[in-house]
């Protein structure tokens, strides 16, 4: 009974999301406000329908219905409850619902929010959201339908696969979807004012809290994908330049692109045409990232076939959303007027550098991620792409854009002058030369150079504070109370470039990290890293689902015991399975990291690592988002008065 | 400056940023595209020292720990039911590493026509096989994936020679 009424919800859903793509749009054309302010109502509503149908599917998972097909395939009775609660998107079906679910929840935001938007807007970007919704949810409805049911039931069900149970990916989906579908939202606004036909300062002021939402979640998901694979797969690395991983990069490059050009609109009224070629970018980037990597065409041409009604159903989708978006944008931007000008060199011009440095980024990682599809199509060749080619294309690209970071918030908008900027920049310069000068005595030339970078970028972030504080320059009180003065917004702007600069420290860290593959037997002790690590036993520890074999290690340094590790291997019987289990100790400025591989005549084969300011990568990210989220509460961006004032001003115009 | 230069100028930044894009992306990919070869074409394909994935399935029986370089390594055979190649790796196996089943290694040749690879890669469930796996099997003539599942993974390196294959 209650998957059916999931399944009548889930039903309910599209005919909602129908009308709320077809009525709001033809309000705001004929200027009728009560089919305008139909809008948020009816965003509401598919959002409940949704809502309903994910709680059938959710209490079918939690009390174990297993007649439902979907239940069945990926859950077991003995399953702890968190894994039933988020087993639900560990599969296709679950997951799709749940894209679902957050695209109906960015309708209602909207609605919720957008009230101090002009009416027209606001009913063509939820009009827009309702009509991508209503594709994707038909989707969910038709060919992916996860309240599908089985007769007759089966009495256990097949079990999740285990490396997903896993607190870390239990919630590393939602927040990614979350980074995914929020950028529908700019997306919806681009479309929007594509319609309306006008591009303002006042647009773009509506655009970035969206955008930088979104774009902070996906930094959230990605640093939490990367985490998970490090300390679940146990190959010691922490990005494998996968297609499933660039997938998420791409969007990730271009929504940081956006955020940035999107600043230039709102400051200086320039950029809109590019501004909103890329919203309808990195949202199709987001589609293109969910669906056609969880179909399976990157990684093997034939899993794709294996659902050809699912396969051609998401293709024709995306080829519907993307292309109606650009055609629209091929009309409809050529009557947007560009006003603001400014000199290449200014703030306006490193914002446009950092778009096209990004943007030239984001279509190396794409045709390094594609080309293996194309070659097999068209070549019959059978390739890969691996990390080399990578890191031979993004690091030349990357550097100009960590120059540029820390440079362009020194310049002044519309004109600037380089030598001045650059002089307030000395400290920061000493500072990245001196950092990489130290790393460069113990390390190899590019690790050195890593540090340098992230000293760069770092500093270059205090520097901007200071700068804006004129610390140093007027008295003490003044500058404290420049300090307190300073927008919440260029707080987030510094938090985030520093966070950037973490996060490449810990990847010139992992680059000098020394790993050593031994085999002992127990009461043996190996060097590495200068610490002293000790096979004590081998012992069998079993749990609830699975058996164990772990190894003890004694971790010490100069005689003290640093840490107790315990690696294992997992074997899953009824999945017929078995995972690694990785320990792994921190003290933040290193881990620890030790894997059990197989025992062969009493010994036991030990891969352990020492890895240098690893955990910075995954803390330079969340620095990253905190910085976005701080930018997101800034007055100015909230839907408050000075944006109720530009929206009056807009209708006035 | 007037609105036509700095067009110009943007349009030259875009230019030259794209550009060098290109460019690296055509520098790299001479070096570091890694090509897929079966152990029936790898002598012919492949030059020592070039990395390359290798993929079949891990012949029965093959499979023996050694020590290189006082590192606990392994040796074993893949087969693609045609030939066979010795492939050695130090280090950690895969959870699912297992004799019969499909593998696929990044390595490369060494002159004395044995494999060492560098990454072994089984990271799926039993009855998975790698699609680059199920390709050389096709090649080799063992099996069609259109004529029903493949024969027990245990006795294909025993399966006597097609000669449809390849």
């Amino acid at each position: 009974m209650i998957p059916e009424l999931g399944h009548f919800a889930l039903a309910l859903a599209v005919v909602i999301a129908a009308a709320q793509a077809i009525l709001p749009l033809i309000g705001a054309h004929r200027r009728d406000a009560a089919l305008m302010a139909s809008a948020p109502a009816l965003a509401f509503g598919q959002f409940l329908a949704l809502a309903l149908a994910f709680g059938a599917l959710l209490w079918s998972s939690v009390v174990s219905d297993f007649s439902v097909y979907n239940i069945a395939e990926n859950s077991q009775s003995v399953k702890p409850l968190l894994y039933k609660i988020t087993g639900i998107w560990g599969d296709h079906e679950g997951s799709i619902l749940l894209w679902c679910l957050i695209l109906a929840i960015c309708g209602a935001l909207v609605g919720v929010f957008g009230r101090a938007l002009p009416a027209s807007v606001r009913a063509r970007v939820i009009g827009v959201l309702g009509a991508t919704s209503a594709g994707f949810v038909l989707f969910s409805l038709t060919v992916s339908n996860p309240f599908v049911r089985l007769w007759p039931p089966p009495l256990e069900g097949h079990g999740m696969n285990p490396l997903l149970e896993d607190p870390g990916l239990a919630f590393h989906p939602p927040i990614l979807y979350a980074g995914y579908v929020g950028f529908a939202i700019p997306f919806a606004f681009a479309l929007a004012a594509l319609i309306e036909g006008r591009v303002d300062a006042a647009w773009g002021r509506w655009v970035r809290p969206w955008a930088l939402a979104a774009w902070a979640f996906l930094t959230g998901g990605i640093a939490l994908g990367s985490w998970w694979s490090y300390y679940v797969l146990g190959w010691g690395g922490y990005w494998f330049w996968d297609p499933v991983e660039n997938a998420s990069l791409l969007p990730w490059l271009a929504g940081t692109a956006l955020v940035h050009s999107a600043i230039v609109v709102e400051k200086r009224d320039a950029l809109k045409i590019w501004t909103v070629l890329l919203a309808i970018g990195t949202f199709s980037m987001s589609l293109c990232g969910t669906f056609l990597v969880r179909s399976g065409i990157l990684n093997s041409v034939h899993a794709f076939a294996n659902d050809p009604a699912r396969g051609v159903f998401i293709l024709v989708l995306l080829a519907l959303v993307i292309g109606t978006a650009l055609a629209l944008f091929a009309w409809r931007a050529p009557s947007l007027l560009p006003t603001g000008i400014f000199a290449p060199l200014s703030r306006e011009g490193a914002l446009v550098l950092n778009n096209i440095l990004l943007c030239s980024i984001a279509a190396v990682v794409f045709t390094g991620t594609t080309y293996p599809l194309f070659a097999q199509l068209l070549a019959g060749a059978q390739l890969s792409v691996g990390a080399p080619f990578f890191n031979a294309t993004v690091l030349p690209l990357a550097i100009p854009l960590f120059a540029a970071m820390v440079v362009g918030p020194m310049l002044s908008w519309k004109r600037a002058a380089l030598a001045p900027a650059l002089m307030r920049l000395w400290w920061v310069a000493l500072a990245a030369l001196a950092i990489g000068l130290i790393a460069s005595l113990r390390t190899d030339a590019l690790p050195a150079f890593g540090f340098a970078a992230s000293a760069w970028l770092i500093a270059g972030a205090f520097a901007e504070i200071v700068e804006r504080a004129r610390l140093f320059r007027v008295s003490l009180g003044a500058s404290l109370a420049r300090l307190a003065g300073i927008p919440l917004a260029a707080w987030g702007a510094a938090i985030a470039h520093a966070g950037m600069g973490i996060t490449v420290a810990g990847i010139a860290g992992m680059a000098i990290a020394d790993h050593r593959i031994v085999a002992i037997h127990p009461g043996e002790t190996v060097e590495l890293g200068g610490y002293r690590w000790t096979l004590e036993d081998l012992r069998d520890a079993p749990g609830p689902n699975y058996t164990a074999r772990l190894a003890d290690i004694r971790v010490t340094r100069n005689g003290q015991t640093i840490a107790l590790m315990s690696p294992g291997r997992r074997s899953y019987p009824l999945q017929r399975t078995a995972t690694t289990d990785t320990a792994i100790r921190t003290n933040l400025l290193r881990d620890l990291y030790a894997v059990l591989g197989e025992e062969r005549d009493g010994k036991a084969v030990l891969r352990l690592h020492v890895n240098i300011l690893a955990p910075w990568i995954w803390l330079g990210a969340l620095v990253m988002a905190f910085g976005g989220g701080l930018s997101l509460v800034d007055r100015r961006l909230r839907i408050g008065a000075p944006v109720r004032r530009a929206a009056a001003r807009a209708v006035s115009a | 400056m007037k609105r036509k230069h700095r067009r110009l100028a943007i349009l030259l930044a875009a230019g030259l940023g794209l550009g060098s894009a290109a460019a690296l992306t055509l520098f790299a990919f001479r070096d570091n595209l890694v090509f897929f070869v079966t152990p029936s074409d790898l002598a012919t394909r492949a030059r020592a020292g070039e990395t390359v994935r290798l993929g079949g399935l891990v012949a029965a029986g093959s499979v023996a720990h050694a020590t290189i370089d006082g590192q606990p390594a392994v040796r074993f055979r893949v087969t693609d039911g045609r030939s066979s190649v010795n492939v050695s790796y130090i280090g950690v196996l895969p959870d699912l590493f297992r004799e019969g089943q499909g593998v696929v290694t990044l390595g490369s040749l060494t002159p004395d026509g044995s494999f060492v690879a560098s990454e072994v890669l089984a990271k799926h469930d039993e009855t998975y096989m790698p699609k680059e796996v199920v390709e050389a099997l096709k090649k080799s003539g063992h099996w069609q994936p259109g004529n029903g599942p493949p024969p027990p993974a245990a006795s294909w390196n025993n399966l006597p020679v097609t000669k449809n294959g390849g």
